[in-house]
């Protein structure tokens, strides 16, 4: 009994003084800027929050290196509660700027955010900032890239049969896959697009037989969303000849014979807008949407992929009418 | 709608269905051995990641399946003793602690793979086996005898589970236990050491269905790739009335609609995808209402033995 108790006044101890320990303030030089980012997936998801990763260490080497910015993650945060405590237990500690980065993470900003209003918050993917002027919105045109791939995935079908497996029929997910389907119809109405939806955004195993399915139907091109779609790009490796069309980040590693194209996410000139923003004083209240004429949305040709001359003119030919707008692509 | 019930169709169905079921046959088969001698283990999940894990990164290195299948197997039989410890040995709740399992696995496996590997790569796993004459078989041939090895073995484990769980000493002993825990020890059976075993096998098994999943299904290795497949499979033995024969059952059942529920989306079958990827869930718990089963769990489930203490 005299142990336990012991045990629990030093887990009491250590609490306390681990809440007591973020105030302290070193003297030193500059105070390096300080994000802090919560992810529902991980850093290496090949997809969503792999992005915003990516971007932040970009942005943190270009600064300088970690004594100009500082970057602490809480990644895996799916559950919204637990993601909602690390956003608070961030903003309680001071960090310039708190990213939540998921949409399912709206509300808990919504109420976060009004209690540090010293504190930057940027959140996606939505467009509300919910007229707190220490929040920023951000959201990606995925359709955009949707689109172009669509263009070189109709292009290249000779099967005339495309498959999309998507994952949760929401978000960017849901408008990169309708850009897709309008790109596709643009170069010939009646190849035909399958689209399968799994209800999960991780679950790998059911990706891949929806991939598998689509491939057993007769299609010779994937695309998809989310980080499950590595399983998609297995399947479509191991039939060999099916190709893969990606979106939020470059996929290319998992199979560059088979992967085309893929939309990039470039969330760095986004953050280096917020960055200089917050240093001349202001907080928030815009919201950021990523283009390809902004230079927030790229789309990655895969080298290794022999991709014939007259396709790719296609694709830069979407690209551009994108850019200047005679092309429009609705989310 | 016609085309759906064509033969290509059906084919791809039952092919997906087989493929789907085997880490749920794995996994559930396992628990039931830990459940029918009175341990919960709800760490399973847990334990198909860090296996997976540690079959894919031995087979990234070596190239070797089958070395990647042990590794997979030493790591499901390290987790499970560090089971059974916890609640055989310290008779700690058994809901809570196998949810810690799980989300120490999600965590070792996540950190394990940040460390090692850093980013998804794919592996070549097992390759498809196709079974001479049975595999030239018209029809039945390519759905049923072209899987890979795992897949194989999942189905085989059906009865050679019921054979040890019915027809064995060793089965008689872990129902006992399971029953009646007092009167196993009085009769001098080691009730701790019958459980550490059933929960080892268990863990083992789930070892496998993880190994299943990277070296052999998907033949690449993410971060919570389970996506919680392992829940399921803790409630398809329930569903299965801890019996082997009904888990593959319920796994096949589980397994087929699901595939079903793809196809009809890749065949534009005009349904909400909501409803379809609902399907199996909803299909799953009418078949549950509806089949009246005798089956009652093991008395002593979720009982830590005390010798003295009932």
């Amino acid at each position: 009994m005299k142990f336990r108790g012991l045990l629990v006044g030093l887990l009491l101890l250590s609490l306390v003084l681990s809440a007591c320990g973020g105030g302290g303030t070193p003297t030193p030089a500059a105070k390096p800027f300080r994000i802090a980012v919560v992810m529902p997936s991980a850093t290496t998801d090949m997809a969503f929050s792999q992005s915003m990763w990516n971007a932040l260490k970009a942005v943190q080497t270009e600064m300088g290196g970690e004594s100009a910015l500082e970057i602490k993650y809480s990644e895996n945060m799916f559950k919204v509660p637990d993601a909602a405590a690390a956003i608070r237990d961030y903003a309680s500690q001071g960090f310039d700027i708190v990213i939540a980065h998921g949409s399912q993470y709206g509300a808990s900003v919504q109420e976060i955010a009004k209690d540090f209003p010293n504190v930057t918050f940027a959140w996606g993917t939505d467009v509300n900032t919910f007229g707190l002027s220490n929040v920023y919105a951000y959201t990606a045109a995925a359709e955009e890239g949707g689109y172009v791939n669509g263009v070189l995935a109709a292009r290249l079908t000779k099967s005339r049969l495309i498959g999309v497996t998507g994952p949760v029929e929401v978000g960017d997910a849901k408008t990169y896959i309708d850009g897709f389907v309008q790109g596709v119809a643009s170069v010939d109405p009646a190849i035909q697009v399958a689209k399968t939806w799994t209800g999960s955004f991780s679950d790998v195993a059911l990706m891949t037989e929806a991939a598998k399915t689509h491939i057993a139907a007769g299609a010779d091109a994937l695309t998809g969303s989310s980080q499950s779609v590595v399983g998609s790009i297995g399947a479509a490796k191991e039939n060999g000849k099916v190709l893969w069309f990606g979106t939020q980040q470059d996929q290319a590693s998992l199979a560059p014979e088979l992967v085309v194209a893929c939309q990039v996410y470039d969330w760095t000139g986004m953050l280096k807008e917020i960055i200089a923003n917050r240093k001349a004083g202001k907080l928030g209240g815009d919201t950021f949407v990523l283009k390809l004429a902004n230079g927030g949305l790229k789309i990655a040709y895969n080298p290794g992929y022999n991709l014939p001359a007259e396709v790719k003119a296609a694709g830069d030919a979407a690209i551009e009418g994108i850019k200047n707008g005679s092309i429009k692509v609705n989310p | 709608m016609n085309q759906l019930f064509s033969l290509t169709v059906i084919a791809g169905i039952l092919t997906s269905a087989i493929r789907l079921a085997t880490p749920y046959l794995y996994a559930a088969i396992g628990e039931a051995f830990a459940q029918t001698s009175g341990v919960v283990n709800l760490g399973v999940d847990g334990i198909m990641l860090v296996s997976g894990y540690a079959a894919f990164y031995v087979t990234l290195q070596t190239g070797n399946v089958w070395l990647g299948l042990l590794a997979a197997m030493l790591v499901g039989l390290l987790m499970g003793l560090l089971m059974s410890f916890i609640s055989v040995t310290l008779k700690a709740e058994q809901g809570i602690s196998g949810i810690g399992l799980y989300m120490f696995g999600l965590g070792l496996s996540s950190l394990l793979f940040k460390v090692m590997v850093g980013t998804v790569k794919t592996v070549s796993g097992f390759p498809a086996l196709k079974l001479p004459l049975l595999g030239d078989l018209p029809v039945i041939g390519p759905i049923f005898f072209q899987h890979s090895l795992p897949v194989y073995g999942a189905f085989l484990l059906v009865p050679v589970a019921w054979w040890v769980l019915d027809r064995t000493t060793w089965g008689l002993q872990i129902k006992a236990v399971g029953q009646n825990p007092a009167a196993a020890d009085s009769l001098g059976v080691n009730v701790d050491r019958v459980r550490y075993f059933s929960v080892c096998v268990g863990a083992i098994l789930a070892g496998m269905a993880g190994a299943s999943l990277s070296i052999a299904l998907l033949n690449l290795f993410q971060e919570n790739m389970t996506a919680g497949q392992g829940f399921i499979a803790v409630a398809l033995v329930y569903f299965g009335g801890w019996k082997p024969l009904g888990i593959m059952g319920g796994a096949l059942l589980f397994s087929t609609v699901n595939a079903f529920q793809l196809w009809m989306q890749v065949l534009g079958v005009k349904i909400p995808s909501d409803v379809a990827i609902m399907m199996p869930y909803l299909l799953t718990i009418v078949a549950l209402a509806v089949t009246v089963s005798r089956a009652r769990q093991p008395a002593a489930l979720n009982k830590p033995f005390e010798r003295g203490e009932n």
